[in-house]
């Protein structure tokens, strides 16, 4: 339930979020003649739009995933009036060129923040993006992915190191190390992360293109090779593989012959995740904000009113509500963090109903 | 407690068995004894009383993490398992502990049992402060209670047994009994299972480790009915009956001590020479030919004490089957029939009420065994063992030496309504996959469905998949985990006993419900009547 207010700077339509004083939406779901885009994500950015707004950073994977669209951009922190709204973007640490929407109209701020993750003190690890940048609002428009107090991450440097040794481990018993994750943002992420001294990387054709995106907008990775280059068998038996999750169980893995498969995801932070999804390790690798990121974030933006957008809606809601916030949700349209298979357990729990719950306690259990 | 609890992840993550092996071996390579001793005892299913009430371990956690009931509460049924919770929720600590793991239970773990509440939760916290995220998750299990981790104590013995260089057999039987609760694992105790050479080195009253059966679809592949012993598969205690220097001792399946429950069968074999050892099955049986439901059993294990009334109304007998140690003598290697003859000279020999010798089932060929197992239900058997007449007695389900086959009759099944549902725990956290099953009751506008039955297996993760997708859409409401849903599912749920339950809405309780297949041939219509459940619990119970 939303109260929306006359002079809210940012109203839920059919279409998406929408900014009435400013006539645009920021990553509508429908097609509309004006859209903001916080970052290229498929999920936030999609195609059929007439026209674009994106941070200058994002230009070149947006294009790459959307083709020629009609794509105007700002620095990050460069202003821009669209009908009476003053519009800036600013880093929203999430992925390439991802941003978060700052409007300022009629003597109020509001910043949407489209997926972003913050680390302690809003330090920079991830080496692929700009860091989040806290901003001052009156209301912020947050996502919640990771909404609840079991997601925290260790810092990057730690899974830099697990991913190192389990790659090295592999290597040198002459396995191929394959390590899913999604192709766009993670995958150049861990590029950036790991010891490429290891052994060769391998990219899956979706992967690499979106790492050429990545070299061409100036972000320094390692060097990559596709299967189609001919690498012989020792390099394969040494080589850490990155594809998207969904080659799972396809032929394309069978050229690697007997090898070590890993997911990197925040979901993997959970050992029922991890079994689901039937992979011999699991990293908590995740590019959406931890709960004591969340936390952080909120309170560094000073906002009396937070809007909730997708993830665990109702958890943070309450939780921001009894921390004397004027909490709300926004039903969106936006999918979470994907590349691993997501427990769905966001439900809104009626407070002490357990003791109702009506089952009639039948069979007697197994000796 | 570090290396422990690096084992316990290692073996969580690892699905080869013989990466769970390698990681078992380096683990007793490196671990001192007096730690390793505590280590067996956990992996091969030892269960020490719970110390901490589960309500304190999440009161702790709530207050060190500063959340909320609810907020607790989401977490759990979000990750399923309340140990796992508790470790994410926690904020980091100093984790630089550096204490062993039979010291963890000996001087921090055991002395909580009975402090105040409020000196268990002090504890608790500065112990999760000691640990890293590994040592929390591994601490709180052995805390609660819920350790388990997937490997077999059969597995755990073998990796010891490799380590130590001797055979698994020998381990194995070297073991028996070192998971009782009454004797805590020591450095000396380990170093026993692990001694050099070939003695059994076992404790006075140790059993043998159990001989497992099969399941068995069809006896067409077995060749002759004369190479084969056939008895009746009875629905009792599985266990070992040790007579040993003037002493019984009764061991059951689970290598739990239970001698003080079943002082009629302590009398029964009392006259039995030293140097005995039956297998067999505990079984309640009132008068006539048949044993009473596994219920009453269960019912009796159930008290704390064994007043008048109980013994009277659930006397029990000890129904031998087998004889492994004769004039102190280990006989397993010998043939089946050979154990049956000494066994049916032993039992001759000293005549009780309370013991009872198996009796042969007598068939010529396997349509007449057939014909018999078909009876099994009005005789209160599960079924047939089928037990090749020169198979050893062989350690837990091996092989090769001889094959015992259990032939169980199909169970019971009532075709029945998906009422309510429940999100699963561990690796199912994440899907609705308990339900709560109803039979139609009443006539006309007052039928109405009746819950009888919780089952929460047999379906393929495939199906609950697609069964968690229906729940989802024809939630009705939502009680915490529990959802009510619009009926629209029908199952055949199978069972393996039914009797009356005055406790239940239905009076009906049934033993060992799975479901058997989703109906989707059926109407919610046409599933089975609280009638149907009537008749089958009158036919199943007649004598
Ligand atoms: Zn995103
Ligand atoms: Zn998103």
């Amino acid at each position: 339930m939303v109260a929306q207010c006359a002079d809210d700077l940012v109203v839920l339509r059919p279409e998406g979020m929408y900014c009435p004083p400013g006539d645009f939406f920021i990553d509508p779901w429908r097609p509309v003649e004006r859209a903001v885009i916080t970052h290229a994500h498929s999920d936030h950015a999609r195609s059929g739009h007439r026209r674009y707004l994106a941070a200058a950073p994002a230009a070149l994977v947006l294009k790459a995933r959307l083709g020629g669209i009609s794509l105007d951009t700002l620095a990050y922190g460069e202003p821009v009036t669209i009908n009476g709204v003053t519009v800036s973007l600013h880093p929203a640490g999430h992925v390439l060129g991802s941003a978060q929407v700052r409007i300022a109209h009629g003597g109020q701020v509001w910043v949407a923040s489209g997926d972003y993750k913050a680390g302690p003190g809003f330090a920079a690890e991830d080496a692929t993006c700009e860091a989040f940048e806290p901003l001052r609002c009156d209301t912020f428009i947050s996502e919640s992915t990771f909404g609840l107090p079991v997601y925290r991450w260790k810092p990057q440097s730690a899974i830099a190191a697990d991913i190192n040794a389990w790659w090295a481990a592999n290597a040198a018993a002459g396995r191929a190390s394959v390590l899913m994750a999604y192709s766009f943002g993670k995958a150049q992420r861990i590029l950036a992360m790991v010891d490429a001294g290891i052994g060769p990387i391998v990219c899956h054709g979706a992967t690499e293109n979106l790492n050429a995106a990545y070299r061409a907008s100036g972000v320094a990775l390692p060097a990559t090779r596709m299967v189609s280059d001919g690498l012989d068998r020792a390099d394969l038996r040494r080589a850490l593989v990155l594809a998207p999750p969904s080659v799972q169980g396809s032929t394309w893995l069978k050229r690697f012959g007997d090898y070590a498969d890993a997911f990197a995801s925040g979901w993997m932070q959970l050992r029922g995740a991890r079994r689901r999804n039937a992979v011999d390790r699991g990293f908590v690798l995740s590019d959406h904000a931890d709960w004591p990121g969340l936390m952080r974030a909120i309170a560094a933006t000073d906002a009396a009113r937070v809007i909730v957008t997708h993830g665990q809606v109702p958890v943070m809601v309450r939780w921001l509500q009894a921390q004397g916030l004027e909490a709300q949700a926004f039903e969106t349209e936006f999918a979470g963090e994907t590349g691993a298979e997501a427990p769905d357990t966001a439900e809104p729990a009626k407070p002490a109903a357990a003791d109702a719950a009506p089952i009639d306690e039948t069979g007697v259990s197994p000796a | 407690m570090r290396r422990f609890a690096r084992l316990y992840a290692e073996l969580d993550a690892q699905t080869a068995t013989n990466a769970k092996v390698a990681a078992l071996r380096r683990y007793f390579a490196e671990a001192p004894p007096a730690d390793a001793a505590w280590a067996v005892y956990f992996l091969a299913g030892g269960k020490p009383r719970q110390s901490v009430p589960t309500r304190l371990l999440r009161a702790a956690a709530q207050r060190r993490a500063g959340l909320p009931d609810w907020l607790f509460e989401e977490s759990y049924q979000a990750v399923g398992d309340l140990a796992e919770t508790i470790a994410h929720v926690l904020p980091q600590g100093a984790a630089d502990d550096d204490t062993g793991l039979a010291a963890w239970i000996e001087t921090r773990l055991a002395p909580l049992r009975g402090l105040a509440d409020a000196e268990i939760e002090a504890r608790l916290i500065s112990y999760w402060d000691m640990l890293d995220w590994q040592g929390r998750f591994l601490l709180t299990k052995l805390i609660g209670g819920g350790f388990r981790v997937g490997v077999s104590r059969l597995l755990v013995l073998r990796a010891l047994a490799e380590q130590a260089g001797l055979d698994p057999k020998l381990v194995a039987l070297r073991a028996m009994g070192y998971t009782d609760a009454r004797t805590p694992p020591t450095a000396q105790r380990f170093a026993r299972l692990i001694a050099p050479g070939d003695g059994a080195g076992i404790d006075a009253g140790a059993p043998y480790p159990f001989f497992l059966a099969h399941p068995l679809a069809d006896p067409g592949t077995l060749g002759d009915t004369a190479q084969w012993l056939v008895e009746w598969k009875y629905d009792g205690i599985r266990a070992q009956v040790v007579r040993r220097a003037g002493q019984t001792w009764i061991w059951s399946r689970g290598e739990e001590l239970v001698t003080e429950r079943f002082p009629e069968i302590v009398a029964a074999v009392r006259g039995l020479p030293d140097g005995s050892v039956l297998d067999g099955e505990i079984l309640v049986w009132k008068e006539g030919d048949r044993p009473a439901p596994f219920a009453l059993l269960q019912q009796r294990i159930g008290r704390k004490t064994l007043g008048r009334k109980i013994l009277a109304d659930a006397p029990v007998v000890f129904m031998a089957y087998d004889l492994l140690e004769n004039e102190g003598r280990d006989i397993r290697a010998e043939a089946q029939h050979a154990r049956r003859a000494r066994l049916e000279t032993l039992v001759a020999a000293h005549p009780a009420g309370g013991l009872r010798l198996s009796p042969l089932v007598e068939a010529d060929n396997w349509a007449a065994c057939a014909a018999l197992r078909a009876d099994s239900r009005r005789r209160g058997v599960e079924g047939l063992m089928l037990k090749e007449a020169t198979s050893a007695y062989g350690t837990g389900r091996t092989r090769d030496t001889g094959t015992w086959w259990k032939w169980k009759i199909d169970p019971l099944s009532v075709d029945c309504v998906l009422i309510y549902a429940q999100a699963g725990h561990g690796r199912r956290a994440s899907l609705y996959t308990d339900y709560t099953f109803a039979v139609w009751t009443g006539s006309g506008a007052d039928r109405t469905l009746v819950p009888f039955a919780k089952a929460y297996s047999g379906l393929t993760d495939e199906e609950f998949r697609k069964v968690d997708a229906v729940i989802r859409k024809t939630t009705i409401e939502k009680f915490g985990p529990v959802r009510s849903v619009l009926p629209s599912l029908v199952f055949e749920l199978g069972f393996e006993g039914i009797q009356q339950s005055p406790r239940h809405k239905s009076g009906i309780a049934v033993r060992f419900p799975r479901m058997l297949r989703l109906r989707t041939d059926k109407k919610v219509e046409e599933a089975d009547t609280l009638e149907r459940l009537r008749t089958l619990l009158a036919v199943s119970n007649t004598t």
